[in-house]
């Protein structure tokens, strides 16, 4: 297989087998996860404007009050890292026409200079975080096989994107043949991973927001 | 109780909800739970970050309920929840972990982190792995009444003292009243003047009220230890006393755990809406303020500070009115920093305080709570929750801090004129 074969399979098979993948995965882990119910709530609720599900999906994306001190590089490199993925995965002009041909759907895009700065900034960002999940005692303490996994997972769809943008390294066919393929592998490990909270941290913040919302607390 | 790993396994199955799923599913391993612990902020030991005290239960969450995990499990890639870990966990699920919420009130994911201590401590107990002392306050709530053994004769004695005290009549199994007033064995033995102030506020709001000969003591050690069939027998007794009294109100005691449990849980253990409200002391106090019914003179002149039960505001949402009721009467208010919803806990809640050999670590915890009381250098500490008060006493005590702690209601019923027709 040449690397036109292999970039060939990236775009066709490749993409369909891990789109599958990942949406009837994301389906099964849903249900898996919300189908287990909870109980309802007997006691007398008190109703305070703000505190409820939604209020809390949205609230809990800024830190609270004498947060932010106490982890800076937490809350910065995750703003970074999570707001660029969403610029390079979604703003780039050949990544909307992937998803042109597949649903029928485009948008505007951005400058491919600006994506490509907002590009190494993200992965500047994920490389201070992978620092301080090494550094601070508390992470590396939590930090399993599935951290660093998922680390490098979402860091060489980046990297190799970037690097096939620039012809950097390997033949432009190859790089871009890597870089399908890798972001296929993540697609594939999103719903069995702790790459799933894309997905789940909605439903946590609700969860949180409506059990303490019933006692009139806005968390 | 007959406890065994296969019991506490089949419980703590039991106790995952979607809820908790979500939650295990979310969890990114920021360790942003640790930086609102007090056990983690004050001893470093990154053991103490809140989310890895459920560890046990989300290994088993996923062995059990999920497509992956089976599998896992299966082939033997997954290790089994053994009874020697569970026996490690006690320390970390009991000791360091008082279910005061900050964790679940920081997590960028959304988790209820307490909500889970709470849970995984309903399979701890049915395991066996549950600190002695809180063994024994159950079993003394379930046998005798209460969690220090307090009987009905001791509490007629307080009554009979309040009433020499006080000129009044407390009132006992009065039926149709409009308020139930439970205690907590806290009160009846070293704070009786809570039982007094009581008197002297029911009677300047002419509200008829009573206690239970069957149900005076509201706390829930039941709830405490994670043991649903106890605390429900325990609950249940209020809800009984409640309802042969046919009272419209009954009100939970300057005690955070207490008021969780009655409040927020005690339906759900009982299995059925209640037929009467239930209030802390604190919400009774802002009513009748609200309604002119309470009515202060004079005021306090020293420097004070609010510490503010876990339970009661960031897990019961009562925060303002206890600000409101302070300002009738002292001059000198100053708030700690982090005060109101973000409070830090005294320690001492969720049944730690019972727990003998947590104290160590208790004390250490407590540096937080002198941080924050060295931030404003109060004269006296006011406070709504009779454990607090015990734990911050201890505390203070520890790092010899001479600095008197005053229960709310005790200071507001204290500015409560005595009537001009009373001799």
């Amino acid at each position: 297989m040449d690397h036109l074969q292999l970039l060939t399979w990236a775009r066709g098979p490749g993409l369909d087998l891990s789109l599958g993948v990942l949406v009837l995965g994301v389906i099964w882990r849903l249900i898996e996860i919300y189908g287990l119910g909870r109980k309802q709530d007997l006691s007398a609720p008190r109703d305070v404007a703000g505190a409820s599900g939604w209020n809390t999906i949205i609230r809990r994306s800024v830190p609270p009050p004498g947060m932010f001190k106490t982890s800076p590089v937490s809350y910065m490199g995750g703003y970074i890292f999570h707001i660029g993925l969403a610029i390079v995965v979604f703003l780039f002009a050949p990544h909307i026409k992937l998803v042109q041909g597949v649903l029928g759907l485009a948008w505007p895009g951005l400058p491919s200079q600006m994506v490509d700065f907002v590009t190494v900034v993200t992965m500047a960002a994920m490389i201070v975080v992978l620092f301080d999940r090494i550094n601070k005692p508390v992470k590396r303490y939590l930090s399993t096989f599935g951290d660093w996994f998922t680390w490098a997972l979402t860091f060489i769809p980046l990297l190799s994107g970037w690097m096939a943008v620039h012809h950097l390294l390997v033949p432009y066919t190859l790089m871009l043949a890597i870089h399908i393929l890798s972001v296929e592998l993540l697609l594939i490990c999103l719903p069995f991973t702790k790459l799933f909270h894309a997905f789940t941290v909605f439903g946590s913040r609700w969860y949180n927001g409506a059990i303490n919302g019933h006692k009139g607390v806005p968390v | 109780m007959s406890a065994s790993l296969e019991k506490g396994v089949r419980v703590l199955k039991e106790m995952i909800d979607a809820p908790i799923a979500s939650y295990f599913n979310s969890c990114v391993h920021c360790g942003i739970c640790a930086e609102a612990c007090l056990f983690y902020t004050e001893t470093g030991n990154p053991k103490y970050t809140p989310i890895h005290k459920l560890e046990p239960m989300r290994r088993l969450y996923e062995q059990e309920y999920t497509f992956l995990g089976r599998l896992a499990k299966m082939v033997g890639l997954s290790k089994p929840v053994t009874d020697a870990e569970l026996g490690e966990w006690q320390e970390l699920v009991y000791n360091s972990c008082t279910l005061c919420g900050r964790c679940s009130a920081v997590c960028p994911v959304g988790n209820d982190i307490a909500y889970m201590v709470r849970k995984m401590r309903e399979g701890m107990s049915a395991s066996g792995h549950s600190p002695d002392g809180l063994k024994g306050a159950v079993t003394r709530t379930v046998n005798i009444g209460s969690p220090m053994g307090i009987k009905l004769p001791a509490v007629k004695a307080q009554m009979k003292h309040v009433e020499a005290d006080y000129g009044m009549t407390i009132p006992l199994d009065m039926e149709g009243a409009e308020y139930l007033v439970m205690l907590s064995s806290m009160e009846i033995i070293n704070f009786p003047e809570y039982l007094g102030a009581i008197a002297k506020i029911m009677r300047q709001a002419g509200k008829t009220w009573t206690l239970c000969s069957e149900a005076f003591e509201a706390t829930n050690a039941g709830m405490q230890i994670g043991n649903s069939d106890l605390a429900r027998v325990i609950v249940k007794r209020i809800v009984d006393g409640a309802e042969k009294l046919k009272v419209k109100t009954v009100i939970s005691p300057e005690c955070g755990h207490a008021y969780t449990a009655l409040r927020w849980e005690g339906a759900n253990l009982v299995g059925k809406p209640f037929s009467f409200k239930v209030q802390h002391i604190v919400e009774v106090l802002e009513e009748f303020r609200l309604a002119g019914l309470l009515k202060t003179e004079g005021m306090e002149t020293d420097r004070l500070t609010f510490h503010d039960p876990c339970q009661l505001a960031r897990r019961g949402g009562v925060i303002e009115p206890q600000r409101n009721l302070l300002k009738m009467v002292a001059k000198d208010f100053h708030e700690m920093p982090d005060a109101g919803f973000m409070n830090w806990c005294c320690g001492g809640g969720g049944g730690a305080s019972a727990i003998e050999e947590g104290e160590e670590l208790r004390l250490e915890a407590f540096k937080r709570k002198k941080s924050q009381l060295d931030a404003v250098k109060p004269k006296r500490l006011v406070t709504a929750c009779a454990n607090c008060r015990i734990v911050m006493e201890e505390g203070l005590e520890h790092y010899q801090m001479n600095l008197p702690i005053v229960g709310l209601t005790e200071m507001i019923a204290e500015h409560i004129p005595d009537p001009v027709d009373s001799k």
